[in-house]
């Protein structure tokens, strides 16, 4: 191992239930005290990478390593670090306090001791006075919220989320998401928290893991994996984006590139280098496209208004440029009311905003 | 519903009605009533009312009977729980083929006549049956043990006859459970032990209880069991009540009933007590 060693380092990881891979020798270092996500559609192997972690699934191939230790062979209830269950998991024959101590009891905890933590978890997720509550008498948030207290009233070193905000309606799940994000501040726990929605990855993490069938796509900042993308799943997977096809013309040296796509010539940058005849898609998030009357970032390209839509306070605009290429354009709905349908405008954008990745077809199936 | 829809309803389930008024209420009402009279020839009872019978259960020849029955009801049901359970749990763990197997395996032997699968187990305790002819082979005895015409013969046949009645509630109740729960308590640092006595068996009590209830009731009153296995030298509440019947002493017979009655329903009050419910008493 390193000398500087990471906080927890999952190695090559493998899992497979007999009827294909789910995990494809998985790496990952997670620091101390991040708020990692694991994003990815529902089958790349993020709640198997979890459990794999906790302890409840025996990887077919690799090594789990917490604070430099090797805990592959651990069972879970050896392993410091604790779960937040996607349905909640909830001991229904008992009331919220015993719940929350049930842990507490196992380790042996002398009884005031345990009186006290409880309640301070039961302060910390805001549900101080429902100690003697069975779970079948909380609604989803209460329940969702006992259930982190459970975790964290252990103390642990990892506390491992798997979609817990996956089952509350929108408004409470964005509350709920704040409550979560200043919680892990509060803490300094590391967080792993498994999500198939973007958003919340984007809007909660430290770090997000992008996972593709059983490996890892991409991994970075929320602003990283949103401005830069590597791949086209990528890209697709994160935020909204005008993904357009084409071919490298003339590629420089200094990153500056053409590229021909629907019977347009589109100018184009990448810190990466392409080759001219490459396939690449370009990726142009719709708010990042601006039009008007004179050229916009300096580029000299022309198209007609398709399409117009208001949307929650935003307007939404198709335009077409060339025969063929059509891109959607998201704006203040203010600054462009007086152009309509059928209206020629000047279209452009910050090359350096517009990703440019490799083409490929199995990257955009989600 | 409207009154025609309930009268309908009704007039369909009339046969039921009739059926279990005549064949429940009317007949314990006769049993109890018997149970009050004292005996006399021709039509086995004299019409006059008594507690004599009742008293005469004190004696030691009725209590003795009825402190056997108890005992080898709550021993049956503690071995079918021992061995039911763990059975009842695995059998809910397979994959959803394999459980189907074993479920077929357990229930078709139901589908022989019980008296030819008594008969089965006569054979196989036999003296110079399969049992001892393969301990005498393997050198473990050289003298046939007696295995036939013994309480423990009978106690064996009780197990086998009931066991099923244990596994069939305990293995749909842990079926019915969310394993996520136990893998909560292993991720909150309990051992796997420690997991199942906290977490699986709470939660699967109403399936366990329903099977104590389902073994310990009948297990008092398989009278034929103690007649083929113990050879009738294990007199059991059944085998006494139905010699007093033999012997035409109606009224003790139907005291003895009555009390039967009353164990088998401080049973069941027992176990509503507790919060079983009586749908977990139905096998399927």
């Amino acid at each position: 191992m390193s000398e500087i060693r990471p906080f927890l380092r999952l190695e090559n990881l493998c899992k497979d239930y007999g009827q294909g891979m789910v995990l494809k020798g998985l790496n990952l270092d997670v620091e101390a005290g991040e708020f990692l996500t694991l994003l990815g559609p529902s089958g790349c192997g993020k709640t198997t990478t979890l459990r794999i972690i906790a302890g409840l699934e025996t990887a077919t191939e690799g090594r789990v390593y917490l604070e430099g230790a090797d805990v592959t062979a651990l069972p879970p209830e050896k392993r410091d670090l604790n779960t937040v269950f996607q349905s909640y998991a909830l001991f229904p024959h008992m009331n919220v306090f015993q719940n929350i101590a049930y842990g507490l009891k196992i380790k042996k905890v002398q009884r005031a001791e345990i009186q006290q933590r409880v309640a301070e978890a039961l302060k910390l997720v805001q549900l101080t006075g429902y100690e003697k509550r069975m779970p079948s008498q909380l609604s989803g948030g209460q329940r969702q919220r006992v259930a982190i207290a459970r975790a964290v009233v252990l103390r642990p070193k990892v506390l491992l989320l798997d979609e817990p905000l996956g089952a509350l309606d929108l408004k409470l799940r964005q509350q709920m998401q704040q409550e979560l994000k200043k919680l892990q501040k509060q803490l300094g726990i590391t967080f792993i928290y498994i999500t198939h929605d973007q958003e919340e990855a984007l809007n909660m993490s430290s770090r997000i893991v992008i996972m593709r069938e059983g490996s890892v796509e991409q991994i970075g900042t929320p602003e990283e994996v949103y401005e830069h993308p590597e791949t086209l799943f990528a890209a697709g997977f994160i935020g909204q984006s005008n993904l357009v096809h084409g071919t490298v013309v003339t590629a420089q040296e200094n990153g500056e590139m053409t590229i021909s796509a629907e019977g347009v010539t589109l100018p184009a940058f990448s810190e990466k280098h392409y080759r001219p005849g490459d396939r690449v898609v370009l990726c142009l998030r719709p708010q990042r496209v601006r039009y008007g009357s004179e050229p916009q970032h300096g580029l000299d390209l022309q198209g007609v208004i398709l399409e117009k839509e208001y949307s929650g306070g935003m307007q939404h605009t198709h335009i077409q440029i060339g025969e063929r290429l059509v891109i959607r354009v998201i704006s203040q709905s203010s600054e462009l009311d007086h152009y309509s349908i059928g209206d020629c405008v000047h279209v452009g954008w910050s090359i350096r905003h517009a990703p440019v990745v490799f083409d490929d077809p199995a990257g955009e199936a989600q | 519903m409207d009154k025609k829809e309930r009268l309908f309803f009704h007039t369909l389930r009339f046969p039921l009605y009739l059926w279990t008024i005549v064949f429940v209420f009317v007949a314990l009402l006769y049993i109890i009533g018997l149970s009050f009279m004292g005996r006399a020839e021709n039509i086995g009872v004299d019409g006059q009312f008594t507690l004599e019978n009742y008293a005469r259960l004190s004696e030691p020849k009725y209590f003795q009977v009825l402190f056997n029955s108890l005992k080898l009801a709550a021993l049956t049901t503690l071995l079918c729980l021992v061995i039911g359970y763990p059975f009842g749990y695995l059998m809910a763990r397979l994959k959803p083929g394999a459980r189907t197997l074993v479920l077929m395996l357990l229930i078709v032997p139901f589908w022989t006549n019980s008296l030819i699968r008594l008969f089965g187990w006569r054979i196989l305790l036999m003296g110079n049956g399969p049992v001892n002819t393969i301990l005498k082979n393997m050198g473990i005895i050289t003298k046939p043990l007696k295995l036939l015409n013994t309480e423990g013969a009978v106690f064996l046949g009780m197990v086998y006859a009931l066991l099923p009645l244990m596994i069939m509630p305990t293995s749909t109740a842990v079926e019915k459970l969310d394993f996520s729960v136990v893998e909560a308590a292993r991720d909150l640092g309990a051992r796997p032990l420690k997991a199942f006595f906290t977490i699986t068996v709470p939660l699967t009590l109403p399936g366990l209880m329903a099977g104590c209830v389902l073994v310990f009731v009948p297990s008092m009153g398989l009278f034929f069991l103690s007649d083929m296995l113990g050879g009738g030298k294990t007199m059991l509440a059944g085998n006494l009540i139905q010699s007093l019947i033999n012997s035409r002493d109606l009224p003790m017979a139907s005291a003895l009933c009555a009390l039967m009655l009353l164990v088998t329903a401080l049973v069941l009050m027992l176990y509503r007590r507790v919060g079983g419910s009586a749908g977990q008493l139905s096998l399927f």
